[in-house]
C-alpha cells in the first residue's frame, strides 16, 4: 500500500492511499463529528456533519470527510470558519426536523444552537434519514429488508410497502447501528415467553468470567452470518461479519469447526454431570407462565455480577422485588418426578436466601420438606440465615398462582402449623431436581456401564468402591454417578483421579482368574455367545472357525458359559463338573458318615 | 411320614451379588430362616443352566429358587439378569410338563440391601413346599428307567 502525505489542521500526517480523510483523523485523534458514520459500513455522505474545507491543486471546497479520498498534498481544515457555519446550518436543519432528539440536541448547542430555525408539524419525528439501517441491513445481514421509500419530504424508511416482512429476520442490527433510536423491535406477545429471559444477550460472548480458555464464542444460533446461511442454505455465506472487520488481531474465523479427535487412553475417568429437571413438568408451579417464576440456576445467572443485569436482583420489569418465595424440592422426593433426593437444593436455596436479604432486603419465605444441612459448617449457615429474618415454612409448596396484578400466589401447607397458607410475592425461585442428562445411557452402553434406578451410573459398590465402576478402567467423577454439592464432587473427583492413576502408574492390570474359557476343539463356530457377552470380550476367529475369549475383558459372568449349545465354554472356578458336584453333594451323604449310620 | 414333620429339601442358585449378599447379610444379622435352604453360589444368574434346575431336582430337591439381581441396572455384569429372566419362564414351562407343580420353583430378585426380603422368601418358600409335600422326583425317575 503506497502512502501518501497531507496536511490536516497545519499537522503533516501519513496516511494509506485509499483510506477516506474520516478515518484519517479518528486514527490522528482529530475529532469531526459524524452521525451517518460506521466503520464497517461503506460511507455514504447522508448526514454532512463531518464536512470539512479541502485545498488541493489551488482548488477550494467544502467536502464530507466520510467520503472524500486522501491524496498527496492534500491540506485539509476540520474547523475553519467556513466549516462551521456549515455545520451550524446543517445542524440547525436536523434540529428542525427533529427536535426531540438528545444526541441531536447536544450536537447543536455544542455549536451554539440552542432552539431549532424552523418550526416543525412532527416534532416527534426522530428519523434524519442517514440511511445507516438500510446499509447495515443490505451490506451486513443481506437480509434487505428495509429501505428507502417515497421521496421528498414524504421520503420514509421502512419495509416493502411499510408492512410487517418475512425478510426481516429480527438480527436488531438496525436498532443497534441507529444514531437517533428511531428504531424499535417489537416482539410479539407470544414471542416474548418463548424468548429466554436469562439467556446470553449477544450473538458473541464469553461463556462465563471463570471460561477457560477465556475467549469469546460465537453462537451460531443466533449470529447473524450463521442464520443467514441456515435461512438460505448457504446461499447467503458471508453475512455481517462486523466482528471480523473490527477485531484487530484477526482472530476471528467463521470455518472453524468441531472437530473429532481420536485418542488412545489407558483409563477414562466420566463425568458427564448432571442436568436440570424440567419445571414444566409439574404445572401446578406455573413455571413459563410468568417471567418472574425463575429455577435455581436462572436465579444464579441474575445474581451474578457477570450476568445480564451486573448481579442485581431484580423483576422481570427491572423493579426490586419485596417479598420473594423459594420453593424446594421441584421434582426431587416426589413421587411424580425423581424420588430420590438432589442434596444440593435445600444449601443452594439457603445461599439464596441469603443473597436477597443482603442485595435486596426483601421478605423471603422457605417452603421446605425437610432441611438438610449435612455438611461442615452447613448447619451454622442455615443458623444465620434463619437469624438473618428469612421466613422458614416447614412443607412442600403445593401450587403457584399468576394473578391478574402479575403477583404470584404460593399455596402450600405449614406442617408445623398444621394448616394451609398462601403468600403473595413478586419472585418464586424453585429449587429444580438435578438428574441424569438424557443421553446418559448412550454413554452407559459406550463404557458398559450399569446405572441405577435413579438414572445415574452405578458405581462398582456403593461403600467400598464409589469411583469404580464394573469395567476395569473406567471411573466415575462427581454428579454422574449421583446427585452431589461441590465438595462431595471434588472428593469424589480427586477419588477417581488417583484411582486412575494408580492404574496407569502400575502399568499393568491384574484380572481374575474366573474367566471363561472356548474349548477349540469343540466350538461350532455358532457364535451364539458373542452376541451375549455384556463386555464384548468375545471375538470370532474367522481363520480356524472359533469364538475366542478375550481374557482381560472377560468378568467371568458365566452368561457364555450357560448358553453354549455345544458345552465349548467353560467358566473357570465354576465349572460344569463343579456345580453338578456341588448338587449332587447337596443330596449325599459321604462313606464315612453312612458308616456312622447317617440316614441319607 | 406326616405333611406335618416334612421338612422339604431346597435348593438355591444365587448370584454371587445381589441375593447371596442378601442371604449372607441375613445370616450376619441374624434373622430367621429355615434350615432347609441350601445355596450355591453363583458369580451370576446368567451363569444358571436349566440343567443345574433340573439335575437338584432329579437328585432330589423338593424345590428350587433362582435369585439375582433386580433388572434393570443392578446387574453386576450389566444384562445378565436379563439373561435369566428370557430362560426361567422357558424353564417353567418345561417343569410343568415333567410333572413338577408351579410352586415348587421359585425365581425373582433380591438386591443385596434387601436381607430382609430373602429370610422372608426363605420361611414362606419353604412353607410353599411343605404344604405341596414331598417330591421324590428321583424316584419316579428310577421306576420309569425300570
Amino acid at each position: 500500500m503506497s502512502m501518501v502525505t497531507l496536511t490536516i489542521d497545519g499537522q503533516t500526517i501519513q496516511a494509506e492511499e485509499g483510506q477516506t480523510i474520516l478515518e484519517v483523523c479518528r486514527r490522528n485523534s482529530i475529532s469531526i463529528p459524524t452521525l451517518c458514520y460506521h466503520p464497517v459500513l461503506e460511507p455514504f455522505g447522508a448526514c454532512r456533519l463531518c464536512t470539512v474545507e479541502i485545498a488541493q491543486g489551488g482548488r477550494n471546497g467544502l467536502q464530507t470527510a466520510c467520503t472524500y479520498p486522501v491524496s498527496d498534498g492534500l491540506v485539509v481544515n476540520t474547523s475553519s470558519p467556513a466549516v462551521i457555519e456549515a455545520r451550524r446550518m446543517i445542524l440547525g436543519l436536523l434540529l428542525s426536523r427533529c427536535p426531540n432528539v438528545p444526541v441531536i440536541q447536544d450536537l447543536a448547542l455544542e455549536y451554539g444552537i440552542k432552539e431549532p430555525p424552523f418550526p416543525t408539524d412532527k416534532p416527534e419525528e426522530d428519523c434524519i434519514l442517514c440511511g445507516l439501517c438500510v446499509r447495515a441491513c443490505h451490506e451486513l445481514v443481506k437480509a434487505g429488508a428495509i429501505n428507502f421509500a417515497d421521496r421528498g419530504v414524504d421520503r420514509v424508511i421502512g419495509p416493502p410497502f411499510l408492512e410487517k416482512t418475512r425478510d426481516c429476520i429480527g438480527c436488531g442490527a438496525c436498532t443497534i447501528v441507529c444514531p437517533t433510536g428511531a428504531i424499535q423491535i417489537v416482539l410479539e406477545k407470544e414471542a416474548i415467553y418463548k424468548e429466554k429471559p436469562l439467556g446470553p444477550t449477544s450473538a458473541i460472548y464469553v461463556p462465563s468470567l471463570q471460561a477457560v480458555p477465556r475467549v469469546p464464542v460465537i453462537d451460531t444460533d443466533t449470529c447473524i452470518r450463521f442464520r443467514q446461511q441456515d435461512r438460505t442454505s448457504g446461499e447467503i455465506e458471508d453475512a455481517c461479519g462486523a466482528c471480523q472487520i473490527v477485531c484487530e488481531a484477526g482472530a476471528i474465523d467463521f470455518t472453524q469447526k468441531d472437530e473429532i479427535i481420536e485418542l488412545d487412553v489407558g483409563t477414562v475417568v466420566v463425568a458427564t454431570g448432571f442436568e436440570m429437571w424440567d419445571a414444566t413438568k409439574l404445572s401446578q408451579y406455573s413455571y413459563g407462565k410468568s417471567p418472574n417464576i425463575i429455577t435455581g440456576l436462572e436465579f444464579e445467572r441474575l445474581s451474578n455480577a457477570a450476568g445480564i443485569t451486573g448481579g442485581q436482583i431484580v423483576l422481570a420489569d427491572g423493579r426490586k422485588p419485596e417479598r420473594v418465595a423459594i420453593i424446594h424440592c421441584i421434582g426431587s422426593r416426589d413421587h411424580n418426578a425423581h424420588e430420590y433426593c438432589s442434596r444440593i437444593c435445600c444449601m443452594y436455596s439457603l445461599k439464596q436466601a441469603h443473597l436477597v436479604k443482603d442485595k435486596t432486603g426483601a421478605e423471603v419465605y422457605e417452603f421446605y420438606m425437610d432441611m438438610r444441612a449435612f455438611g461442615k459448617g452447613y448447619e451454622e449457615f442455615y443458623e444465620r440465615v434463619q437469624e438473618e429474618g428469612v421466613t422458614m415454612i416447614r412443607g412442600r409448596g403445593a401450587e403457584v398462582d399468576v394473578l391478574e396484578n402479575g403477583k404470584l400466589r404460593v399455596k402450600g401447607e405449614d406442617a408445623n402449623l398444621g394448616r394451609l397458607v398462601t403468600a403473595d410475592v413478586d419472585m418464586v425461585v424453585l429449587s429444580t431436581a438435578i438428574q441424569a442428562p438424557q443421553d446418559a445411557g448412550k454413554i452407559a452402553s459406550l463404557f458398559g456401564l450399569g446405572r441405577t434406578p435413579d438414572g445415574f451410573f452405578a458405581e462398582a459398590h456403593p461403600k467400598l468402591r464409589p469411583v469404580e465402576t464394573n469395567t476395569d478402567g473406567v471411573f466415575l467423577a462427581g454428579t454422574a454417578q449421583g446427585p452431589k454439592d461441590v465438595p462431595d464432587t471434588v472428593a469424589h473427583a480427586g477419588a477417581a483421579a488417583s484411582m486412575a492413576l494408580a492404574l496407569l502408574s502400575k502399568g499393568e492390570v491384574t484380572i481374575s482368574p474366573a474367566t471363561a474359557i472356548v474349548d477349540e476343539k469343540l466350538c461350532s463356530g455358532c457364535k451364539t455367545c458373542i452376541a451375549l457377552c455384556p463386555y464384548t470380550a468375545i471375538s470370532f476367529l474367522d481363520d480356524k472357525n472359533v469364538a475366542y475369549v478375550n481374557e482381560v475383558l472377560c468378568k467371568g459372568c458365566g452368561t457364555c458359559v450357560a448358553a453354549c449349545p455345544a458345552q465349548a465354554i467353560t467358566a473357570r472356578h465354576f465349572t460344569e463338573e463343579q456345580i453338578i458336584a456341588q448338587i449332587e453333594g447337596l443330596f449325599r451323604v459321604p462313606d464315612f458318615l453312612k458308616a456312622e449310620g447317617v440316614p441319607a | 411320614m406326616s405333611d406335618k414333620t416334612f421338612e422339604p429339601h431346597i435348593v438355591g442358585f444365587l448370584c454371587n451379588w445381589c441375593t447371596y449378599t442378601a442371604a449372607d447379610t441375613a445370616g450376619v444379622s441374624r434373622m430367621e430362616q429355615p434350615p432347609n435352604v441350601d445355596i450355591i453360589r453363583l458369580m451370576c444368574t446368567g451363569r444358571i443352566e436349566p440343567a443345574f434346575i433340573l439335575k437338584a431336582f432329579a437328585e432330589g430337591a423338593d424345590g428350587v429358587i433362582v435369585s439375582g439381581c433386580h433388572p434393570p441396572g443392578d446387574c453386576h455384569y450389566n444384562s445378565g439378569n436379563f439373561k435369566t429372566f428370557r430362560r426361567m419362564p422357558l424353564l417353567e414351562r418345561l417343569l410343568e410338563q415333567y410333572g413338577i407343580e408351579k410352586g415348587r420353583f421359585h425365581w425373582g430378585w433380591i438386591s443385596g440391601a434387601e436381607a430382609p426380603k430373602w429370610a422372608q422368601l426363605t420361611r414362606d418358600f419353604t412353607e410353599q413346599v411343605r404344604g405341596l409335600g414331598p417330591l421324590d422326583w428321583k424316584r419316579q425317575l428310577e421306576s420309569k428307567e425300570d
